[in-house]
């Protein structure tokens, strides 16, 4: 394609009508009139509908016929429209980025129908604003990066385990790093799963068994990731082990390192009193089959909900309702009693399961955090005192064994692995996602995901849903072999620069590093990585960085020539 | 003589404040045509000096607009740029530009009504306050 010369800017302006929706209240004729006396506009003219294949080609048309060397169109939204003018411009060969748009339905026609002639004001204005920044417009190329075709999944849970059997089978090259001897993760402590009871390691055998026979899989046990540099495409990652060191480098990274049991010392006893334990010692002892006494009390929301740690742990009501039904249904003869403030059966047949634990006879007691229950005995537990919300009066209960039900709390490794990866953790130190609803399994940092009890606590059914999303996600850019990178961001004027590092600091994407030029620091902006959000900046005390498409002097001129 | 009309220059976030612009004209809820809208793509990159910019050109009143804290497509944004309108609020209160003449906004994709609301409000009590005392300057000396 013949290089178009941009040093005189040659400037073509398309006003739509888009049928009566601009063209009944803003006297369009009149605006074009207005546009073609514009500074270097060299044509303008207006299209019924821009976007129809008439104005498509009129723009094409155009580009040619006048030689122009930026676009302008005024009409619906940048929001629905700019690709499809974009594309436009760069199937005449002019480059997307010489292409600016405006917007006269939106922002003008629809809200000012009953002033036409101010709506008319407002869209010259509009479209003069428009041209002065079309005039300093400048040609921008996405960068195209490589990507591995393998992935890092840290944590070989059994989220871990599915997300890297669904990336293996998808034939991508897996490196599983599990920090324990073996693979598993916290399920290999539990007993039975709710609400089908079936016995966890009938789950976790044939995954673990998949997962080691898989010859896509590269497991590490006793390992943990010591060092991860780059960026999406081409993470180098440095392994600790058994005494060895392992690197190599990847596409992708899937956490899923899963959370921590609370354990609460000096709660009802714990610690000091032999018959007190968390739920998750309760699993152990009944998958060993050990006698847990007749009379088993059950607290809930112990360290959950309260001043210090105010979230719900949503796993632990279905935990104890899950353990109080085993006990009734192989001993019907023990009294199971759970002490709970307010009870979450939130997924798919918990409800019943629920019920079904009321009909074998467990009994549900709704204490409040105000008044909550209190252990009777010395070196044993041997009876709880709780005032019970609907009688309104206080009772005791014997007790041969107390079971704390406790909350998932954030993983110790999550302030490692937060600084490691650069990505961010909630105020409770859980690690957190882009954003909860629009990128639910993706961190902000691109080419990092997300599943499992890292992020928040969750049962395995959608932990497992979530390493399915974590590895869909994973796999496109491993799939595309390549990742473009935005057009639209920040560059630097290294003489401009005084090093003072400002920036650095407030990159939300950690994309800029200060680095030694010419026997001063300056900052760089790491291309890949950068998502141009401009903060750099609207920061920079020197003025020394600008972001592409919209540069202080884009956006200047567009300011300015509101008021000439 | 003609009533005061004030003149907006309002800074929107691509994201939820643009967004929200274009929800009010699909939804045709009417407003003022006292604003003129310049798209940034955060509200984190609004420099100030495209604000004093604005206000040396004869401004009446600068709004600046973006996601919610929540929201920002760029994880804290919003966050960056409440920081800089507090500085910039001192600068404008050093130069004499009254308070409500600066105007710092979180509206939601969502949030069409909101917007239109919000230059309402701000178009009554700039008739109110007057135009800048910067405009009349400037015209004093052309």
């Amino acid at each position: 394609m013949e290089e178009k010369d941009l040093s005189h800017p040659r400037i073509g302006v398309f006003v739509c009508h888009c049928g009566i929706n601009i063209g009944a209240y803003v006297n369009v004729p009149d605006v074009v009139e207005y546009a073609k006396q514009l500074p270097n506009v060299v044509h303008a003219e207006r299209n019924l509908f821009t976007c129809s294949e008439e104005g498509i080609s009129a723009i094409k048309k155009g580009i040619k016929e006048y030689n122009l060397n930026r676009v302008l169109v005024a009409s619906c939204t940048p929001r629905t429209h700019e690709p499809l003018f974009r594309a436009a411009c760069e199937e005449a060969g002019l480059n997307k980025y010489l292409f600016e748009f405006v917007n006269i339905r939106d922002q003008c026609s629809w809200v000012h129908m009953r002033e036409p002639q101010k709506a008319t004001e407002k869209a010259k204005d509009l479209i003069r604003m428009g041209v002065a920044k079309a005039r300093l417009l400048e040609p921008l190329e996405e960068i195209e990066i490589k990507v591995a075709p393998s992935a890092l999944v840290i944590g070989g849970g059994v989220v871990g385990m599915e997300a890297a059997l669904n990336l293996a089978r998808q034939g991508f090259d897996i490196h599983l790093v599990e920090k324990e001897p073996e693979l598993g993760g916290t399920l290999r402590s539990i007993n039975k799963l709710f609400p089908t009871n079936q016995e966890a390691v009938k789950l976790i055998k044939p995954l673990v068994e998949q997962v080691k026979s898989h010859p896509k899989i590269k497991t590490y046990l006793s390992s943990k990731v010591k060092q991860v540099t780059g960026f999406i495409g081409n993470f180098n990652v440095n392994l600790d082990g058994k005494g060895e060191e392992n690197k190599f480098n990847v596409g992708t990274i899937i956490v899923a390192i899963g959370a921590d049991a609370l354990k609460p010392t000096g709660q009802y006893g714990y610690g000091k009193m032999t018959n007190v334990l968390t739920q998750l010692e309760l699993e152990g002892r009944m998958k060993r089959g050990e006698s847990l006494g007749q009379n088993v009390v059950m607290i809930n929301c112990v360290g959950a909900r309260v001043p210090e740690r105010t979230y719900c742990s949503r796993i632990c009501c279905m935990t104890a309702i899950k353990n109080a039904f085993l006990i009734k249904e192989s001993n019907p003869k023990a009294k199971v009693w759970i002490l709970h403030r307010d009870l979450m059966t939130y997924g798919v047949d918990f409800e019943n399961y629920y019920r079904k634990a009321m009909e074998l006879g467990v009994r549900f007691i709704r204490y409040s955090l105000e008044r909550p229950p209190e252990v009777i005995g010395d070196k044993k537990v041997e009876k709880i005192k709780v005032y019970h919300e609907l009688w309104r009066r206080e009772i005791e209960l014997p007790c041969d064994m107390l079971v704390l039900t406790t909350p998932l709390i954030p993983a110790e490794d999550n302030q490692d692995i937060s600084k490691m990866l650069k990505v961010s953790l909630d105020e409770f130190g859980f690690l957190l996602e882009a954003h909860l609803k629009l990128r639910p399994v993706e961190f902000a940092m691109d080419g990092i995901y997300i599943c499992g009890s890292a992020r928040w606590p969750t049962d395995i059914t959608e932990g497992i849903s979530q390493a399915y999303a974590a590895a869909a996600k994973a796999a496109g850019p491993l799939r595309m072999g390549y990742v473009k990178a935005e057009a639209i961001n920040g560059f630097v004027n290294e003489d401009e620069c005084s090093g003072c590092g400002v920036c650095e600091v407030l990159c939300p994407f950690q994309a800029i590093e200060l680095q030694p030029r010419d026997g001063k620091r300056v900052s760089h902006i790491n291309e890949a990585v950068c998502k141009g959000c401009g903060t750099c900046g609207a920061a920079c005390p020197s003025g020394a960085i600008s972001m592409h498409h919209f540069t202080d002097e884009q956006i200047l001129a567009q300011v300015e020539a509101l008021f000439s | 003589m003609a009533e005061f009309e004030p003149q907006i220059v309002a800074f929107c976030c691509n994201w939820c404040t643009y967004a929200a612009a274009d929800l009010a004209g699909t939804s045709r809820v009417h407003y003022p045509p006292n604003v003129r809208i310049v798209r940034v793509m955060c509200s984190s990159m609004v420099n100030p000096l495209y604000v004093l910019k604005a206000f040396e050109g004869g401004a009446d009143g600068v709004l600046v607009a973006g996601c919610h804290h929540s929201d920002c497509h760029y994880i804290d944004g919003p966050v960056k740029c409440d920081a800089t309108v507090d500085k910039l609020r001192k600068v404008l209160h050093v130069l004499g530009l009254e308070d409500e003449r600066l105007r710092r906004e979180l509206v939601a994709a969502s949030e069409g009504v909101v917007f239109a609301r919000i230059i309402k409000e701000m178009v009554e009590q700039l008739k109110k306050i007057g135009p800048s005392p910067f405009k009349v300057k400037t015209e004093a000396l052309a």
